[in-house]
């Protein structure tokens, strides 16, 4: 028979958000036991049709068969008794929970006594036998971003989970930890799991996969073509409509004076444990220093602690000659200062009010924008009209709410606004993280543009390809420390790996 | 037996577009659907026939069309109204509740903007009234100048009611206390507060539970002041209180939409967050607006007693909530509204004498509740489908 064979079905699945249709009739289908990667740019609409397969949305048409059988999903819960489940980009886990208890959490057996003993030998076996040793009375926080990620496979597995989604897993894991969770997957596979592989790193689906399906733009472009003959310029191609450049042409800058001086930077996190041990650092005009490193581990601490809306605990930082503290380094952010936080939508900018509006945040209350304790509104949309189009903002209106906008759009607002004032430092964070490749040359080429004009910036980012495209240095940051530093034309991705997992420099 | 639908399953999810004439469609249909409701509500309390009972209202609150004509040429002709009261009387009531309720949905509508949830404008307005009547009647002489004595009543009212709201507002600026909470109770101090002086306390007049009547000064000027010049102001009560109210309504919307403050509000109310990236200090912002809200609250306070002309233990309680149902249903736009509130204060004068009492209240009541509902309806859309089978499917370690 054929159909035992395939694990599910999906037949032209549509899901509509306000304003765009994220699948346009979208057929998708897995075979039992492979590994299916699912490629495609951000906002292609890959996390939307994996969101219906897991009964999170609902589509607005199509249908669903596991098994042969028609069905409908109306929660994920629906989805995980037909056997599929998906481990979100965001973790689904209770931080102050251990892991056995997250194990058990919103199922509806056992009805009054729980048996976390029992649950905690089932996490352990289960543990072992898929080689996802984690311990099972370790509360969810104390565990490493690699160890939860662990800890969401296992609560999928310990749920009966046939067929398993893994959205953009890797994102967050040094190069050693996505190695060995290849090794867990493959090790599934061959145990009859079937997974789904969401990404849009060519390299790592080639990896990892059997079958690729790449989707651009809510359709599927190509449904299942083989990993084996396949090339990742033709992959990209498929994924972008168009030949992508890989490598970004970027000029030696000439580098100047100092611009931002960093000396024994001390900082504390939400919970007020140290987060940045004496940081040390130097950036010069016109130059590019990128900060490589694991999620979690200070990065956005220090771009805080740099605008000015985290205190320091010790250390000075010396703008242009100028020491800061933590007063008016305030002001200086929208003067000499440029910040692309790494929260587009909930920190760098006001999704109800309109991009003529978020592009003056910074500079409401100065000549030519304010006069007096009044906003001049016709400078307002003068402003606006013109960093539309300098920047290539795609809008209707400069009146739009920029909650209407795309990433992509919305972070060229807040690029508009930063740059555009000619700063002499910038602190981008994760400048082009969840951009499409066509959004992300266009950061690149202002950030470049930037830098060419003597700024010297500093690049914090998870994306060792973007920071060796970009930078001139890379700094790799491990547990609040400045552990190494490479120089961009010389680097080495495993020895930047090793450092990211605490390995230093010189071993 | 199986109920028909009953194997429909709800469905309810954001509507695609949601498009700005939205707003204003669930706003008058949320008025209409009130007045249906409440009527099924009238005919239940037995108080007659709905429609006729609305007509009433209506007549009670404005007038009827063929008096005013009536009374537009009585004004040009300079001869008194053929109808009496009835050409202008109800209009004028209306203008004269429809300034506090103004002023004290202002102050709800500055608070709201910036997303602080201040329910205390009734006592806001309590603590103005007080500070009001202090001025009138025991700080300056009873033959001060009306304009003086006016001002500085005004003035006592503002700071009064501006201090009652920097209290919740520092609390929640530095202490991160709920300002529902304090804001609420705050109404109950200053109800006892205004009780204590003018019930048993240095202001009561013996039995009287009242002040006395203020001097002349220290009221506003009515219409019927001036009957003089044209019979047709006989006995009518409208001040300049309205003005006060449209004066700061056009104050406010410039504040919130020209100014660099009112920017620095609405990216606060919007995204806190964003705020503080931006520079804009929040706990300085959270205290003047506070400050701000119990300002205007304030304001109406001195506004009412200066139209009632002296301070009793009976001064009305609810202003404060009716203000915060009126800036919902204008949207907190300032414009809108002085046009809700002159709405709310015919709904006010219009039910008075409605038996049984209590009918203003509670189609207020309806309005804010059909009002929510419609919009939840408008910006969701509810589908109804069958369901599909689920097939269990066995395997793993724990079942579900």
């Amino acid at each position: 028979m054929v159909e035992t064979s395939i694990a599910f079905e999906m037949k032209a699945i549509v899901k509509r958000f306000p304003g765009v249709v994220a699948n346009d009739r979208v057929d998708f289908s897995c075979q039992i036991g492979e590994v299916h990667a699912l490629l495609g740019e951000n906002g292609a609409g890959k996390s939307t049709l994996m969101n219906v397969l897991a009964g999170l949305y609902r589509p607005e048409a199509g249908e669903i068969y596991v098994g042969g059988k028609r069905v409908s999903f109306r929660s994920p819960q629906d989805a995980i008794l037909n056997g599929i489940g998906m481990v979100h980009q965001h973790f689904m886990l209770v931080p102050q929970h251990s892991v056995a208890e997250n194990m058990v959490l919103g199922l509806r057996k056992p009805r009054f006594f729980l048996d976390l003993t029992r649950v905690e030998e089932q996490v352990k076996a289960l543990g072992e036998q898929y080689n996802l040793n984690v311990n099972p009375r370790a509360k969810i926080w104390e565990l490493s971003v690699g160890e939860q990620q662990r800890v969401e496979v296992l609560k999928m597995l310990f749920r009966g989970t046939k067929v398993l989604i893994l959205d953009e897993p890797t994102s967050v894991l040094t190069p050693q930890e996505v190695d060995s969770l290849f090794h867990t997957l493959r090790d599934m596979t061959k145990r009859g799991h079937t997974i789904i592989f969401i990404s849009h790193k060519l390299d790592e689906v080639l990896a990892i996969a059997d079958h690729v399906t790449v989707m651009r733009r809510g359709k599927v472009t190509a449904f299942g073509i083989s990993s084996k003959g396949v090339t990742k310029p033709q992959l990209a191609r498929l994924m972008v409509g168009r030949e992508v450049l890989f490598q970004v042409e970027k000029k030696k800058c000439e580098t100047g004076e100092i611009v931002l001086n960093i000396e024994k930077l001390r900082a504390e996190n939400d919970r007020g444990l140290p987060a940045l041990r004496d940081i040390s650092l130097k950036l010069h005009a016109g130059e590019i220093v990128g900060i490589a490193g694991v999620a979690g581990n200070g990065q956005r601490e220090l771009a805080e602690v740099l605008t000015g809306l985290r205190r320091s605990t010790g250390g000075t930082i010396t703008l242009l000659d100028r020491k800061l503290d933590d007063n008016t380094r305030w002001q200086e952010v929208g003067q000499s200062m440029a910040h692309i936080p790494e929260d587009r939508g909930s920190v760098g900018s006001v999704p109800g009010l309109s991009i003529a509006e978020n592009l003056i945040l910074k500079n409401y209350f100065r000549p030519p924008i304010s006069s007096g304790l009044s906003i001049d509104r016709m400078k307002v949309r003068q402003n606006a009209t013109r960093l539309v189009d300098e920047y290539q903002i795609a809008t209707p209106s400069i009146d739009v709410p920029v909650r209407m906008l795309s990433g992509g759009n919305l972070q060229k607002v807040i690029l508009a606004r930063e740059t555009s004032g000619h700063p002499k430092l910038m602190i981008a964070v994760h400048p082009t993280r969840g951009l499409d490749v066509g959004a992300t040359e266009a950061v690149h080429k202002i950030l470049i543009k930037q830098c060419e004009g003597g700024a010297a910036i500093l690049l914090i980012s998870e994306d060792l390809d973007e920071l060796c495209a970009l930078s001139d240095r890379i700094a790799v940051i491990y547990e609040g420390k400045l552990v190494g530093e490479v120089l961009a034309d010389s680097v080495d991705i495993s020895r930047i790996g090793l450092m990211m997992a605490g390995v230093k420099a010189d071993s | 037996m199986k109920l028909p639908f009953s194997n429909l399953r709800v469905r309810i999810e954001t509507r695609a577009d949601n498009p700005g004439w939205i707003g204003l469609l669930s706003s008058i249909l949320g008025v209409v659907l009130a007045l249906f409701f409440g009527g099924l509500l009238l005919k239940v309390a037995g108080a007659g026939n709905p429609i006729a009972t609305y007509r009433e209202i209506f007549k009670e609150a404005f007038g009827m069309p063929a008096d005013w004509l009536a009374g537009i040429k009585a004004l040009t002709t300079g001869t008194s109204c053929p109808k009496g009261m009835l050409c202008f009387g109800p209009l004028s009531d209306t203008l004269v509740k429809t300034a506090p309720i103004m002023l004290t949905t202002l102050a709800c509508i500055v608070a709201f903007r910036m997303k602080l949830w201040n329910i205390g404008a009734d006592g806001q307005m309590f603590m103005g009234a007080w500070a009001a009547t202090a001025v009138a009647i025991f700080l300056l002489p009873k033959d001060t100048n009306r304009v003086v004595m006016l001002s500085s009543m005004a003035i006592a009212g503002i700071l009064a009611g501006g201090i009652y709201g920097f209290i919740p507002g520092f609390l929640k600026a530095r202490l991160n206390i709920n300002e529902i909470i304090t804001t609420l109770m705050l109404n109950y101090v200053a109800y006892k507060w205004l009780e204590f002086f003018v019930v048993v306390g240095p202001w009561s007049l013996g039995d009287f539970e009242s002040t006395g009547n203020f001097s002349k000064s220290a009221t506003w000027p009515r219409l019927t002041e001036y009957v003089k010049s044209n019979p047709v102001f006989a006995g009518l009560t409208v001040h300049p209180g309205i003005f006060l109210g449209i004066g700061a309504a056009i104050l406010l919307a410039w504040l919130l939409f020209r100014s660099r403050w009112g920017f620095q509000i609405r990216v606060i109310g919007d995204n806190p967050k964003a705020a503080r990236y931006a520079g804009i200090n929040l706990a300085k912002n959270i205290i003047l607006v506070m400050v701000m809200s119990g300002a205007l609250a304030g304001l109406a306070g001195m506004n009412e007693v200066a139209a009632l002309r002296t301070l009793t233990g009976r001064f009305q309680r609810g202003y404060g909530f009716t203000g915060v149902i009126v800036a919902w249903l204008s949207r907190l736009n300032p414009f809108a509204a002085i046009l809700v509130s002159f709405l709310f204060g015919g709904l006010v004068v219009g039910t008075k004498l409605i038996q049984p009492q209590g009918i203003s209240s509670m189609l207020q009541g309806v309005i804010m509740f059909v009002v929510i509902g419609t919009e939840l309806l408008f910006r969701y859309r509810v589908r109804f489908e069958k369901p599909e089978v689920i097939l269990p499917v066995t395997g793993g370690v724990n079942e579900l």
